[in-house]
């Protein structure tokens, strides 16, 4: 589930609010959003994606993580650079290709260029 | 409108997945003046875009009718044959175009490999060229229900805007696309939890049929404490006990399939990527970025150590059932009302196992297409809806009673029938009887007592949704009594050739079950059998 909004990071921009899928955040005072809905999260990593300054953190939990978690540290996760990863995976952001053009997924599946030979 | 905003169009898109978009894009194309209304963001919203998709996807030639045959076979003989190959075809050259639009396959021996689509790029590419194709799109705006003029010709659809106070909006069509995805009774599964099934609901309310519902069990493993669903790397995947012993998986069966069995006996079932050879490793994570990120984060290396897993259910996403389809162009049984993706049913291509492998999605571009041009034609053989369209909506929305009942509680009591793997992954007569007679209480007390304000009014419209889905899946799965493909009785472990046919439910007070008369078509069996 979503756990940080990093305000350090954020530049209030408002897309994770617009592209969550399940309405999870509200926009706050000072323009940062807040978890508003942790409850609602379905752990998609969809506003990890969206988020232009790597501010947000999905924990890889189906519930809310402990107090204790160090799911919910925010300077260990900023340190090993955990925020914004998925972003990453993803191949978006400046500099980064697509990983669209990287997918593999044709080597594991009925289109298997090795299989088709067999 | 005073109370809301009010809009007109020829043709009411409800979703935004791939199905939505495609069947937006298609009607646009056909010259209508399209709106698409989805409950979350169109682009990141539904199953397709946070999980990717493989796709059916074959070049013309004997591949496909080989591919045909065998799916024929595996999908236990309740597939279309007409309709598979028009559904190739068209998935072949809808992903030509989207190539041709500039999405970034990637290339391998210099040819463009497309049997693949990463959900994020994917839906973010379908998201611009719906826009530039004209439609108008509404972000955040769940549909509730169908507006209907006094010859019961669907004509539009209401609801409320989530990021705008809840205000209650309302489009008047002369055709509408349900592309709501499919029913995971909100368990978790990740980018599944906006798929409640509420088309179907909105549906049926207007008189629509369903098929397949039977066809609702799947389930899918991710790591015991997450919800991620990617299976495909288990490929390479051995599986333990708790004490690292090595199970005997019994041969004959994919091991995948033995695993999730012990997990729905309530054994405990580890995992470990020991059987990937290391020059895959790279490509692997390349190609399921969204299986190997959640291990990652949550400090395991898959290839050197075991995790625990569970069984996620994700109900018709990733099985078969949905509305019932009557025509080439995906209209359903209610004039002006036409069905796309996972909530019409897969049947017709996928037969009566799970589609979520690369015919779930090639259903998606495929009968969004369809939908959507048979919509726009449909709108342009239409006058102009009446005023005064009649709203359909009942349970959930227009309670007969006082409020008694809070979403969450009616959420909690429809799921306890769906989601444990022993009531869904194996399923038996006595319990479904039961579930029946439970269902029928809390139908009652849902009509009467459930409504809600603001954003309850949405969480009780599916919570209504959950409940009639509940009724609709037990009385399908009662119906069958036998087991073929997902669907598995213990009672009855055999298949009846006198089901060789698919099965049809509808109904909402009184919920009914009857064979299709259109009977699967299926191509020769000898062939078949040469085939697989
Ligand atoms: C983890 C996972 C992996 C998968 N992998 C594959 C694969 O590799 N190959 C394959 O073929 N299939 C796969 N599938 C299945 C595939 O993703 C679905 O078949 C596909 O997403 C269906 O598209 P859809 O547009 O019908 O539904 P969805 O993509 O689920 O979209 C439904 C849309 O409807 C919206 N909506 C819901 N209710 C309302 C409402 N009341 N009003 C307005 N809008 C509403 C939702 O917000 C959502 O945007 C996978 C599924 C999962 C869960
Ligand atoms: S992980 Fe998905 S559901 Fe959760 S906050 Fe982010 S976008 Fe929303
Ligand atoms: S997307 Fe990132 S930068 Fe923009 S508001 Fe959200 S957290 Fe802040």
């Amino acid at each position: 589930m979503i756990e940080i909004v990093s305000s350090a990071r954020c530049v209030a921009c408002d897309l994770c609010i617009k592209v969550c899928p399940t309405d999870v955040f509200e926009r706050g005072a000072d323009g940062i959003p807040v978890i508003a809905r942790q409850d609602d999260c379905q752990t998609c990593f969809m506003c990890e994606v969206y988020c232009p300054t790597d501010a947000l953190y999905v924990a890889p939990l189906g519930d809310p993580a402990p107090p204790d978690s160090p799911h919910t540290d925010e300077d260990a996760l900023v340190q090993r650079g955990e925020l914004g990863a998925y972003r990453a995976a993803v191949g978006w952001g400046r500099g980064r290709a697509p990983g669209a053009s990287l997918d593999k997924n044709y080597l594991f599946t009925q289109d298997a260029p090795a299989r088709e030979q067999r | 409108m005073s109370t809301g905003d009010a809009l007109e169009a020829d043709v009411l898109v409800l979703g935004g997945g791939p199905a939505g978009a495609w069947a937006a894009l298609s009607a646009a194309e056909s010259g209508a003046r399209v709106v698409l209304a989805d409950k979350g963001y169109c682009g990141t919203s539904g199953a397709t875009a946070s999980g990717g998709n493989n796709l059916w996807h074959l070049p013309p030639g004997p591949r496909r009718d080989e591919a045909i045959l065998a799916r024929q076979h595996k999908g236990a003989h309740l597939t279309d044959a007409g309709w598979m190959d028009r559904v190739l075809d068209t998935t072949y050259r809808r992903v030509g175009e989207l190539a041709d639009w500039g999405y970034p396959f990637p290339h391998h021996d210099g040819v463009q490999r497309r049997s693949s689509v990463q959900g994020p790029e994917y839906m973010r590419r379908m998201r611009r060229r719906v826009h530039r194709a004209g439609v108008r799109i509404l972000d955040h705006h769940p549909a509730l229900e169908l507006l209907a003029d006094s010859d019961g010709v669907v004509s539009g659809a209401a609801g409320l805007a989530r990021q705008r106070e809840h205000r209650p909006w309302r489009v008047s069509a002369r055709a509408v696309v349900i592309a709501t995805g499919g029913c995971a009774f909100l368990s978790g599964g990740f980018g599944t939890n906006v798929d409640t099934g509420d088309g179907l609901l909105i549906a049926a309310e207007a008189g629509a049929e369903l098929s397949g519902m039977e066809f609702s069990t799947a389930y899918a493993l991710s790591p015991k404490w997450g919800v991620h669903t990617k299976g495909l790397m288990l490929q390479f995947a051995s599986y333990y006990d708790e004490r690292g012993t090595l199970l005997d998986l019994p041969a004959g069966v994919p091991p995948r399939q033995a695993a999730a069995l012990l997990l729905a006996r309530g054994q405990r079932v580890f995992a470990r990527l020991d059987r990937a050879p290391r020059h895959l490793r790279a490509a692997m994570r390349e190609a399921q970025p969204n299986y190997f990120l959640p291990l990652e984060k949550a400090g395991v290396d898959v290839f050197t150590q075991t995790y625990p897993l569970r069984l996620v259910y994700e109900g018709t996403v990733r099985g078969s059932g949905g509305l019932r389809v009557l025509t080439e162009d995906c209209a359903t049984t209610v004039p002006g009302l036409f069905a796309a993706g996972d909530a019409a049913t897969r049947e017709l291509v996928t037969g009566a196992i799970s589609g979520g492998g690369s015919h779930n999605g090639a259903w998606a571009i495929s009968s969004g297409t369809f939908a959507g041009r048979g919509a726009a034609g449909f709108a342009r053989r239409r006058g102009r809806p009446e005023r005064g369209l009649a709203p359909l909506g009942r349970a959930g929305l227009r309670p007969t009673g006082p409020h008694t009942l809070t979403p969450k509680e009616v959420v909690a009591a429809a799921q306890e029938h769906i989601l444990p793997p022993h009531r869904s992954y194996l399923r038996a007569g006595v319990a479904l009887r039961a579930s029946r007679v439970s269902l029928e209480g809390l139908w009652r007390e849902t009509t009467t007592g459930l409504s809600g304000t603001g954003r309850d009014r949405l969480r009780a419209r599916q919570a209504a949704s959950l409940v009639a889905h509940a009724r609709w899946i037990t009385a399908a799965a009662l119906a069958r009594a036998e087991s073929r493909g997902m669907h598995r009785r213990t009672d009855l472990p055999q298949r009846n050739p006198a089901l060789d046919h698919r099965i049809l439910t509808g109904g909402l007070d009184e919920v009914w079950t009857r064979p299709d008369p259109v009977l699967p078509v299926l191509l020769p069996a000898r062939d078949e059998e040469r085939a697989s």
